[in-house]
């Protein structure tokens, strides 16, 4: 049988990066294809390619044998390729029907939409495939786990059979990526074949017929699910046997550092989004925020670093009320923050590496004298650091911007734990890096911890929670519903619990299964 | 650090270490310069050309000479051309062989009247250098003060009038005073848009042109009402400012050279020094270019925002106040060229930085005086100098459409581009 | 299994901020005040006030003159104002405060009226309609703006396409001897200037801040430089015929709206016209959702098969034919002469009554009379032989605009991907 999808030599250069080098692929009918690769291996890049948002240097396209050129999404579309991107492409302020029928819209008397009309086409699909939707709402209200629902029916309307899932269980709860999963079986089920982008190898293992490995823009092997298991998956995605497990000893937390009680944050629609939360960190532990995103994490550290306003409550660092500081006060007061999007909040992209690493402290001694920047001062300070933190870059003058990802969050690692510090909060640390990056971080934060420092770490990557904390708060819809002792409980249990079920239950709930141990 | 690096770097940042290093590698430094300053040259160059056409294309004697014949209409068309851009040379660096001729002569006089032209360029620059100072810093900063003519207005009016309202001061005491008073003028009018930014997030553009507005309405009501010049009827005129409060000019008049030129100088320095060497300046600098990340390094973006506006709108005000205390010595409504909308063309031609201000009001300036000779000998409008300045200021803007006349070479890296986008404000 | 998920509550805390209620009561009782002691207490109490409702030179839809106890209008005014101001302050209107403020504000507005015209009497109709003549540009220009910002491209060349626009209508309908060819000429003029914002700022991708302040600059230098080279010298190119009063059948006999509304510049009806044209085609028809997609989200538009750069190239061009109508007003519907600087920052108004009106076209609309209204009363109340100076009068639309920029926007919704060029990557 001619494979429905096929891949000859797909190259795509970028200047000084090879992104695809000599790529084959085949896609069967019906069967779901996991393409597994670390960040920046070059999946996204090659997914793009056969949905036409980039032009192959080389290569070649076939739909059931026979050749085609994909220029534009439109193209794509047209061959019946549909993708389901990372970040969503829905438009927040446009209705589930508006978003479904933009671009292959339902019109009657010439050019007026025919909202009804698609609205039932809509209810057809989502009958058919299970996919509950309201057509009217508006996606800005709804839930992340409906909105990528969304997204699928809009593949269905314009009839793909070939879809294409990039990473889409960042965003979910492990049970709501279970509930996706069912989806993607019926859908194959139903004649449809799918590739799915990731690089967790849980899921490729759950729900792969077939798995395809890419490293460095280059596949690296072929496996199925039967043949392959974490460890030797991990090994061929990375090019090297990984240590998957954070070497850490057992430590008794000191005393208390930092403390929230009772705190209300509003977003700036006076909606609350963190509500009534408590929570203590000690001395030499890491305590891990996990939940999903958009649960209130981001505003809970934006409330503790003081870029946000809180409603209620207190927060205390080393027995001060700082519920009312400026950013800088608690700054000074020893705490330091890596913030969640290094590039926007971290990083000044234009400086160079050397003024990055003393954005917090440039106003001091000895970087500054009265008002007179020591320029000399900050570079040898900027050299100590790239050598220290291992940070590649050609020079200490070199623009941030020109750094890879890895190498901006290591200046971001290096200006905030080179300072002396008590408290540490850590938001997605690792958040799009690769496994070298990402073993390099964790061990940096285990190291700041056995120093003795307080730590706290926000992510959704439960993964990297279950590694590094000593304790786990889990958050839900802006409330803290469970802090437990890492030991204590299983990663199923916490993901549970991000679902929002409540920790008693989903402690039973737990038992009952027989408990795999993390990763 | 390696020259492969050296190149890619853009084109600010070369500017910047082209003064912060030493003079280590000055070879590649200077390839970097010419890189700088390429795009700029060539953007006058072609504003010129454009401007030859618009000058042949509105002349009423070239289209008669096409009546007669093509070849007759070609000529007279270079010919209006030549005439009109010889004015204009002329009129803004001096006619050579006057030049010449005084200095053989010897004569004091002669040379000063043969130099004139220049000196009179520097003092058209003069204005320019504080204006463009003010928006160059306020784009360092984040914000984009299209509000300097108003500021201007502000700061004018307040020089003049401690210039003629208090008497009886010496020299060192009340010029000063009455240059200070324009700057502050200038703060109070660059701090209103400044602070409603920083607290409501009303957008910059929009308030600093109806602060504009109302800065006219205003200027016009002082001079016609409790600034009017006693025995002027009505018409919208201040008294003249007190001797003890005038900016000296170096020469007898005709010759307007003044020392308040240098003042310029020296405040184009300050602000380098402010912005490239201070941590006020880093500061300034981390929120104009990233506030999100100033926020989370623990800097304050709304006091940021109001200072810097209110600096801008303090060079603003000295512009005005310069032209009062050293040039014109009274005040009235035609002040001002344009020098608010100019300054921004001029600013982004000099790359917002200090260097490239001042070489770039020195330009303008003399665009600004060659034209008025250019009017007067071949009519031709002075607002053509705004459309020139329009020219050169989009070619400057848009790299890519110099790039691709000429064609030069694509660098590796974007340019800086200026960090003003959409109505959301500045939280 | 079983996920009995925790009912949590997604409550907001409050509908509108307590320092914006405090803020908004303070400010109606200011009001409230304001009016008690500065117009109030400077009345006889037997001054009567006199407002004519019929516009000059009308003869149909005439209507009789409403002659008001001055003090005792004014009383009631301020009260309403108080009573107002007390029960926000106290409760709080919720949802209703914006527009409570909003209806203290025209309390103000008409007391001020009141008190100047006491023992005197004023053509109110007069007024309200050289206001909405004076809304005209205003609302066509944030219309214009509507257009372009929708799809994604900030126009701040509005200012620079209306000057233009309106000498370029000026010449041709001084040339032709017809002002709907002059019409065209200024709509032309406009689109051509817009191409050049459209190009650099979608294909060069340049800052739209800079790209529109380039149009600007140079609408400025090349309207003064051709008017002095041109129209100044030869009247004759500066004599456009202007476009007449139509009345409509039927409707301009209405007393006082008739008048206003119906019997008036063709321009007003055009306004009119858009209004409808440009709400129905952005919300109800197929190229409306594309364009603002393209606004909201370009690169999933792009990924749904919608161009995007082309879609904006033609939003910016239809700013362009709006705010070319919008200039052509002011030499062919309003003045009947170019003059350097016509246009005096009604393009930059118009955007601000764009960003009041939440970029929606019934909202750009009532923002422009606003605006309108608050020119009129600058210029009329100086033919009332105020003791106000005219220059403070005049100051009143940059005052208005500027406090409503300062306290609505934030609050509105501006188009997602405003000003974001968009790369193919």
């Amino acid at each position: 049988m001619t494979p429905i999808l096929q891949l000859k030599g797909i190259t795509k250069r970028f200047p000084g990066v090879l992104a695809n080098d000599h790529i084959d692929l085949d896609l069967r009918k019906g069967e779901i294809l996991a393409l597994l690769g670390e960040n920046g291996a070059g999946k996204t890049t090659l997914m793009n390619i056969l949905y036409g948002l980039y032009q192959p240097d080389e290569g070649e396209i076939f739909i059931e044998g026979e050749k085609v050129t994909i220029d534009s999404p439109t193209d794509a579309i047209k061959t019946g390729i549909g993708m389901v991107h990372q970040h969503f492409m829905l438009i927040p302020v446009f209705t589930v029907t508006e978003n479904v029928m933009l671009g292959e819209e339902t019109i009657k008397y010439g050019d007026f939409l025919d909202r009804k009309k698609a609205a039932k086409r809509i209810m057809d699909i989502s009958e058919k495939y299970n996919l509950q939707v309201a057509p009217n709402d508006y996606i800005r209200d709804l839930p992340v786990g409906v909105q990528q629902r969304v997204e699928i029916i809009k593949l269905l309307y314009r009839d793909a059979e070939i879809l294409i899932f990039d990473e889409p269980t960042a965003v979910l709860t492990p049970q709501e990526a279970d509930e996706l999963f069912s989806i993607m079986r019926s859908l194959s089920d139903q004649g449809n074949s799918i590739i799915f982008i990731t690089h967790k190898l849980r899921e490729v293992l759950d729900i792969a017929d077939r798995i395809m490995v890419i490293r460095r823009g280059a596949v690296v092997g072929e496996t199925t699910p039967d043949q392959a298991d974490k460890n030797s998956l991990a090994a061929m995605m990375v090019g090297r046997d990984v240590n998957l497990e954070v070497e850490k000893t057992d430590k008794e937390p000191g005393d208390l550092v930092f403390s929230v009680k009772n705190l209300v944050v509003a977003d700036k629609f006076q909606n609350i989004v963190v509500d009534n939360a408590s929570l203590d960190v000690h001395a030499g532990e890491i305590v891990g925020i996990a939940g999903v995103q958009g649960n209130g994490q981001t505003e809970l550290v934006e409330a503790i670093t003081g870029l946000r306003k809180s409603a209620e409550g207190e927060i205390t660092l080393l027995n001060q009320d700082i519920t009312k500081a400026s950013p800088r006060q608690i700054t000074e007061l020893g705490s330091a923050h890596v913030p969640e999007d290094r590039q926007a909040d971290g990083l000044v992209l234009p400086f160079p590496v050397a003024e990055n690493l003393v954005l917090c402290t440039y106003y001091k001694e000895p970087f500054s004298k009265g008002v007179i920047l020591q320029y000399k001062t900050i570079l040898d300070h900027a050299e100590k650091l790239i050598e220290d933190f291992d940070i590649r870059t050609p020079s200490a003058m070199t623009p941030v911007s020109s750094l890879s990802g890895g190498n901006q969050q290591k200046v971001i690692i290096a200006r905030e734990l080179s300072r002396p510090i008590d408290f540490l909060v850590a938001s997605q640390p690792t958040r799009g890096l690769d496994v070298g990056s990402i073993e390099y971080i964790h061990k940096r934060i285990v190291q700041k911890r056995d120093e003795g420092c307080a730590v706290l770490l926000v992510s959704p990557e439960l993964d990297e929670i279950m590694e590094l904390s000593d304790r786990i708060v889990v958050m839900y819809r802006g409330q803290i519903i469970a802090d437990l002792p890492n030991k204590d409980v299983t990663k199923e249990q916490v993901g549970l619990m991000m679902a929002g079920v409540l920790p008693e239950e989903a402690l039973a709930e737990g038992d009952q299964h027989a408990v795999e141990p993390a990763l | 650090m390696d020259k492969k690096q050296e190149k890619q770097k853009d084109a600010g940042k070369v500017l910047i270490e082209e003064l912060n290093q030493d003079e280590k590698e000055s070879a590649t430094h200077k390839r970097s310069f010419w890189n700088v300053i390429t795009i700029p040259l060539l953007a006058i160059l072609s504003g010129l050309i454009i401007g030859a056409f618009l000058i042949a294309a509105t002349s009423t004697s070239v289209y008669t000479a096409f009546g007669q014949s093509f070849g007759k209409g070609i000529t007279t068309a270079f010919s209006e051309i030549g005439s009109a851009y010889a004015a204009l040379f002329t009129g803004s660096i001096g006619d050579p062989v006057r030049i010449f001729n005084a200095l053989f002569s010897g004569d004091k006089e002669q040379i000063y009247k043969a130099i004139n032209p220049f000196l009179e360029s520097l003092v058209q620059a003069t204005p320019y250098i504080f204006a463009g100072l003010a928006v160059a810093l306020a784009f360092r900063a984040g914000l984009f003060n299209i509000g300097v003519e108003g500021q201007l207005f502000i700061g004018a009016a307040c020089a003049t009038f401690v210039g003629y309202a208090v008497k009886g001061l010496p020299v060192y005491i009340h010029m000063p005073l009455a240059f200070i008073a324009g700057g502050l003028g200038g703060a109070l009018w660059g701090f209103i848009p400044g602070f409603l930014k920083a607290t409501t997030g009303g957008h910059e553009v929009i308030n600093t042109i109806m602060m504009n507005y109302i800065a006219f309405r205003l200027t016009e009501w002082l001079l016609s009402g409790p600034m009017t010049r006693p025995g002027s009827g009505g018409m919208p005129i201040s008294p003249l400012i007190e001797e003890s409060a005038q900016i000296p000019q170096f020469f007898p008049s005709p010759i307007r050279f003044h020392l308040g030129f240098f003042f310029a100088l020296g405040f184009a320095w300050l602000i380098w020094w402010l912005l490239f060497k201070t941590k006020w300046g880093l500061n300034m600098r981390t929120v104009g270019t990233n506030p999100r990340a100033a926020k989370y390094a623990g800097l304050s973006v709304v006091k940021t925002t109001m200072i810097g506006m209110a600096i801008s709108g303090a060079l603003a005000g000295l512009a005005g106040a310069i032209q009062i205390l050293a040039v014109n010595r009274s005040m009235a409504l035609g002040l001002s060229s344009g020098y608010g909308f100019d300054s921004i063309a001029l600013t982004l031609i000099g790359n917002n930085h200090p260097v490239g201000v001042v070489l770039a009001s020195i330009l303008f300036g003399t665009l600004r005086n060659g034209a008025t000779r250019m009017m007067v000998v071949s009519r031709i409008p002075i607002d053509i100098v705004d459309v020139l300045q329009a020219i050169i200021l989009m070619l400057v803007a848009a790299p890519a459409i110099i790039r691709t006349i000429y064609r030069l070479k694509e660098p590796k890296q974007e340019e800086t581009t200026v960090f003003v986008s959409g109505w959301g404000g500045g939280q | 299994m079983s996920t009995s998920t925790q009912a949590i509550k997604h409550e907001r805390i409050y509908e509108v901020s307590p320092t914006r209620k405090l803020v908004m009561g303070i400010i109606e009782i200011i009001i409230g005040a304001f009016i008690f002691i500065v117009f109030v207490r400077t009345v006889s109490g037997a001054a009567k006030t006199t407002f004519v409702m019929t516009p000059g030179g009308i003869n149909i839809g005439q209507a009789g003159n409403w002659i008001l106890p001055t003090q005792l209008t004014l009383i009631i005014l301020a009260a309403l104002a108080l009573i107002i101001g007390a029960y926000q302050l106290i409760k709080g209107f919720g949802r209703a405060t914006n527009a409570l403020v909003g209806l203290c504000g025209l309390f103000l507005v008409f007391s001020f009226l009141t008190w100047q015209t006491a023992d005197q009497s004023l053509n109110l109709a007069g007024m309200l309609t050289s206001a909405v003549l004076l809304a005209v540009p205003i609302t066509l220009g944030a219309f214009s703006g509507l257009l372009s910002e929708r799809a994604g491209v900030i126009n701040i060349a509005i200012e620079g396409l209306m000057l233009m626009a309106s000498m370029v209508g000026a010449l041709i309908g001084s040339i032709t001897q017809n002002a709907w060819i002059g019409l065209l000429g200024g709509i032309f003029a406009s689109v051509l200037l817009a191409g050049i914002h459209a190009v650099l700022s979608i294909k060069y991708r340049i800052n739209q801040v800079i790209s529109g302040t380039v149009i600007n600059i140079f609408a400025a230098g090349m309207t003064a430089f051709l008017s002095q080279k041109f129209l100044q010298t030869n009247q004759a190119l500066n004599s456009p015929p202007l476009f007449p009063r139509i009345p409509i059948p039927g409707l301009a006999y209405i007393p006082v709206i008739g008048p206003i509304f119906f019997n008036t510049n063709i321009f007003v009806y055009i306004m009119f016209i858009l209004l409808i044209i440009i709400q129905v085609a952005l919300f109800a028809t197929r190229w409306g959702l594309r364009l603002r997609s393209v606004g909201e989200h370009p690169k999933a538009a792009d990924t749904l098969g919608i161009k995007v750069a082309p879609t904006r190239y033609m939003a910016v061009l239809l700013s362009g034919v709006v705010a070319g109508i919008g200039g052509s007003f002011f030499t062919l519907g309003s003045v009947g002469r170019f003059e350097e600087g016509i246009t005096a920052g009604k393009g930059f108004i118009g955007l601000a009554a764009m960003i009041f009106g939440n970029w929606t076209p019934i909202g750009s609309l009532g923002a422009g009379f606003l605006f309108g209204f608050a020119d009129a009363i600058g210029s009329k109340l100086s033919l009332l032989g105020s003791n106000i100076p005219a220059q403070f009068m005049g100051m009143t639309p940059y005052l208005i605009t500027m406090i409503v920029l300062a306290g609505f926007i934030g609050k509105g919704q501006a188009p997602a991907a405003d000003g974001e060029p968009y790369e193919k990557e």
